[in-house]
């Protein structure tokens, strides 16, 4: 049966089964942060310079994918939403180190590798949930959520999740494994029920009066205030703080980039991983996605300058993911999640 | 094909449906063996107690919430006419169409504190806080069992749906005339006779929560599953994650024994049913006054956690969110290259299942029996896992595909499998094969070998046997699971996910895109669209699935 519209299906299914071409003028990211979430800093970008961006995103396995794609990769430049990716990239030897000036100017050396095979393009922080009725104080520690006055009183989600397993290898960096294993112990006796959900279900648990502060990153927040209203009660009956080590800083995490070693567009690529630390991009990162931007200059989101001046601690990333399978075994160890 | 040679293409048929499996376990069990074993001391010693414990509950609360509803709905609407009967029999199937992790969240949502039933009940008792009274967490095993079971029951009940109506009715019938209750008839007579195709629909429900990632986690459930990928990416042990997929699949291949043997028992029913198509015109015996209506309530239920609910919570979400942000216009681009993978996969599936399953029954040997069964692993690995199994496979055949150009024309041609939608279809068709095995098996065994013998003695070929006896027999139990192989296809997340060419999106990962941030609601009218896609052909095969229905 051919009917008319045969050539569009055929055309369609031609466009889904084609390679990519390598043109002139593109460049291609594999990225952990979804496509459409990030679609308005590529648009920007294609407008700004003319390249067009192909992306596709996924939540886990892009560095395998890249390795077994090899040479014949059309991969350009990995973007990851934590410091573990990009150092699982590192590791199975998918980057290239890169020298340049304006990312080595714009961007602090603390979030970038020292040798270039990734620069971090944002950040955030994982902070405090508390109820504004029920929690006096403004200030706390991460130490303090073992303290048992909270016995009952903490809301979190899975300790295996990435944000969870990077703050308790975090701990680990400071404190060593056996005071950590003690500390998750006893925040594990603090908690209300058992670890499930996201954080936006920390505001939400907190604000039904199922516990009283929980942990969560700095934009799920700021999302809620700002953009998705129907949420407006969980934020106006919670209250963030950020809290700090003892001894430190508040846990922070970053979204980097890397140049793939065998990036077809290397040009578009490094024009791509510079033009994300300049500051049209930065703007964007603040104000859509709600994080910390890492140019000095660009101003904060007021929501997230609401939160209070952030000390973002000194221990650098790469240290603390050294410490991530310790923090994923003691999690189990501990029968956290359980 | 001629009678001598069908063996022969038979036996290269069974071998490539097997093959077609081995590449993903190739690639599995060379990354099983680069691991160093490390892992299983810690695993053995702290997750694995509650892994296989939590597992197990779900595992067990699903088969008893899908068996029930869905043998009991296949039964109802089968046997009985009722009020609503012909629009309830194809709303039984669209629950299949929901992602098990849309739900989660949607129960989460409409059960959860702010939700509108607790908010309900403080509006009514004058409770202030949801810590003053108790409700039930949706957000614990029973929830996942609720949620998963209202999800996947349609396996069951579509399976034996087409087993109910292609019975032996002048074999009840009899029975009833000589005086056995219904209650009877349906224990001693219905119930063994679909046995093969029930436990057929049981293991892909029992299998798709192990292959389960999404819900789980949300509802803070915690599977082995889970236990494969938390020790894949957060101790970065992908050898040791491989090794602990091994083990699902040995769980998986004993699941597969036991429903092989559980149809030996059903065996010595097959003879009766074999003749039974002819009693093809019963409709079912009317329903009056009370139990009709009891009819269509029972079958309601399930049509309401499954599919009312959600659509309805997902019909408001949309509607809100639209006027509020607009309608992505790539949905519609989204949409056609969901329909196209998907439809890719019910081809392949269908060509090599239903091949594989009749050309086992012609070799009627041991090791063609064994190939089927290896090529139903496919849906015991999780999506991801195969996923990342098939990467080297890929990788090999475009690396071929590069060394041949560049012979030739001395230009690379890039990924030509891994880089399109073909790596797709590939995987998608190599997961849900046994949905068509499983059921033509189911469907086959009740086909009286004697009927071979016979079409054969007479001169008949192998050809011409299987398009006169098989294929017309088997036709509605094929429907079935090419509905059930294009839904899921359609729903699909981890392969999708994965393998997808640069600036595809299906309606699935779009979806996912929105629930990973927690905002899935903004992907409410792409998560209506996976249903609508699936509306047409669940309507269309509920008909086709009915005996003397042939189109």
């Amino acid at each position: 049966m051919l009917n008319s519209r045969a050539p569009v299906l055929a055309g369609l299914v031609a466009t889904l089964f084609a390679a990519p071409a390598f043109a002139q003028g593109e460049v291609n990211v594999y990225t952990y942060r979804e496509a459409k979430l990030i679609a308005p800093l590529f648009e920007a970008f294609t407008k700004a310079t003319g390249v067009k961006v192909n992306v596709v995103s996924a939540n886990s396995g892009l560095e395998q994918r890249i390795v077994s794609e090899g040479a014949n990769s059309p991969a350009d430049v990995l973007l990851t939403v934590d410091i573990a990716r990009v150092q699982d990239a590192l590791n199975a030897g998918i980057t290239q180190p890169l020298k340049s000036d304006v990312l080595e100017k714009t961007i602090p050396a603390q979030y970038r590798d020292p040798a270039g095979n990734w620069f971090g393009v944002s950040m955030r922080a994982r902070v405090v949930y508390a109820s504004k009725d029920r929690v006096k104080q403004d200030a706390i520690t991460y130490e303090d959520l073992a303290d048992p006055k909270w016995k009952g009183r903490i809301c979190i989600r899975s300790g295996q999740q990435i944000y969870n397993n990077a703050l308790f290898a975090a701990y680990i960096a400071h404190y060593g494994e056996a005071k950590t294993e003690d500390w998750l112990k006893g925040l594990k006796a603090n908690l209300a029920q058992k670890p499930s959900g996201g954080d936006r279900e920390v505001a939400r648990d907190i604000a039904a009066g199922k516990c009283d502060i929980g942990l969560g990153n700095t934009y799920y927040w700021a999302l809620m205030q700002n953009v998705e209203t129907d949420r407006k009660p969980w934020v106006e009956a919670t209250k963030v703080i950020l809290p700090t080590f003892q001894n430190g800083g508040t846990h922070i995490n970053v979204s980097a980039a890397a140049l793939t070693k065998h990036a077809p567009n290397k040009a578009n690529a490094v024009k791509l991983m510079e033009w994300l630390a300049g500051e049209q991009a930065q703007h964007i990162y603040a104000d859509m996605n709600f994080e910390y931007p890492l140019r000095t200059g660009v101003a904060l989101n007021p929501t997230i300058a609401s939160y209070g001046a952030l000390k973002p601690d000194a221990m650098p990333l790469v240290k603390i993911m050294e410490f991530k399978k310790v923090a994923s075994v003691l999690v189990d160890k501990v029968g956290f999640d359980n | 094909m001629n009678g001598t040679s069908a063996p022969f293409a038979a036996r290269c048929i069974v071998i490539a449906a097997a093959l077609f499996v081995a590449a993903p376990l190739a690639g599995l069990l060379q990354r099983a063996l680069s691991g160093n074993g490390e892992v299983w001391g810690h695993l053995i010693a702290f997750v694995l107690p509650v892994a296989v414990a939590d597992t197990a509950m779900l595992l067990c609360g699903l088969a008893v919430v899908c068996g029930v509803v869905g043998v009991g709905t296949a039964f109802l609407v089968a046997s009985f006419r009722f009020p609503g009967r012909s629009m309830l029999a194809w709303l039984l199937t669209l629950p299949l169409a929901f992602p098990a992790y849309i739900v989660a969240y949607v129960y989460v949502e409409v059960l959860g504190a702010f939700g509108p039933v607790q908010g309900a009940l403080r509006a009514l008792f004058g409770f202030r806080l949801a810590s003053d009274y108790w409700f039930p967490n949706v957000r614990s095993i029973g929830g996942a069992v609720f949620v998963m079971g209202f999800v996947l029951f349609p396996y069951v009940y579509l399976a034996a749906l087409v087993m109910f109506r292609s019975q032996n009715h002048a074999l009840a019938e009899s029975a009833r005339v000589v005086g056995a209750s219904p209650w009877r008839v349906a224990r001693d007579i219905v119930l063994p006779m679909a046995r093969p195709a029930i436990a057929a629909g049981l293991m892909l429900v029992l299998l798709e929560a192990l292959n389960d990632i999404g819900a789980s986690e949300y509802l803070g459930v915690q599977t082995l599953t889970l236990s494969v990928f938390v020790t894949w990416l957060n101790r970065g042990d992908l050898g040791g994650a491989a090794q602990t997929a091994c083990m699902l699949l040995i769980v998986v291949a004993v699941f597969v024994w036991l429903e092989r043997r559980g149809r030996g028992i059903g065996r010595n029913m097959r003879s009766f049913a074999g003749h039974s198509q002819q009693a093809g015109a019963h409709d079912g015996t009317l329903l009056c006054g009370w139990r009709g209506w009891g009819a269509t309530l029972a079958c309601s239920v399930p049509v309401a956690f499954g599919f009312l609910i959600p659509s309805a919570y997902l019909a408001q979400e949309a509607i809100v969110r639209s006027l509020r942000n607009g309608v992505d216009a790539d949905l519609l681009r989204h949409a056609a290259s969901t329909f196209v993978y998907a439809s890719g996969a019910v081809v392949v599936t269908l060509l090599l299942g239903f091949g594989a399953s009749m050309a086992a029954r012609l070799i009627a040997r041991g090791w063609a029996r064994l190939c089927v069964s290896f090529a139903g692993l496919g849906y015991a690995l999780p999506g991801t896992v195969l996923a990342l199994g098939l990467l080297t496979p890929f990788a090999l055949v475009d690396d071929a595909f590069n060394a041949v150009a560049r012979v030739f024309g001395g230009r690379g041609v890039g990924l030509v499998v891994a880089g399109s939608g073909a790596a797709i279809v590939i995987a998608l068709s190599i997961r849900f094969l046994p949905i068509v095995t499983g059921l033509a098996e189911a469907g086959l065994a009740r086909i009286s070998a004697d009927l071979d013998g016979a079409a054969r003695t007479a001169g008949a070929s192998a050809r011409t046997m299987i398009a006169t006896i098989h294929l017309p027999l088997l036709r509605p139990a094929l429907a079935a699971a090419a509905l059930i192989v294009f839904v899921d296809s359609l729903k699909e997340l981890s392969i999708a996910l994965l393998l997808r060419p640069l600036n595809v999106e299906t309606l699935s990962t779009y979806v996912y895109q929105f629930a990973v941030r927690g905002i899935f609601e903004d992907a409410a009218l792409a998560a209506l669209l996976i249903v609508a896609i699936g509306i047409v052909p669940a309507m269309r095969t509920v008909r086709f699935a009915r005996p003397g229905n042939r189109g």
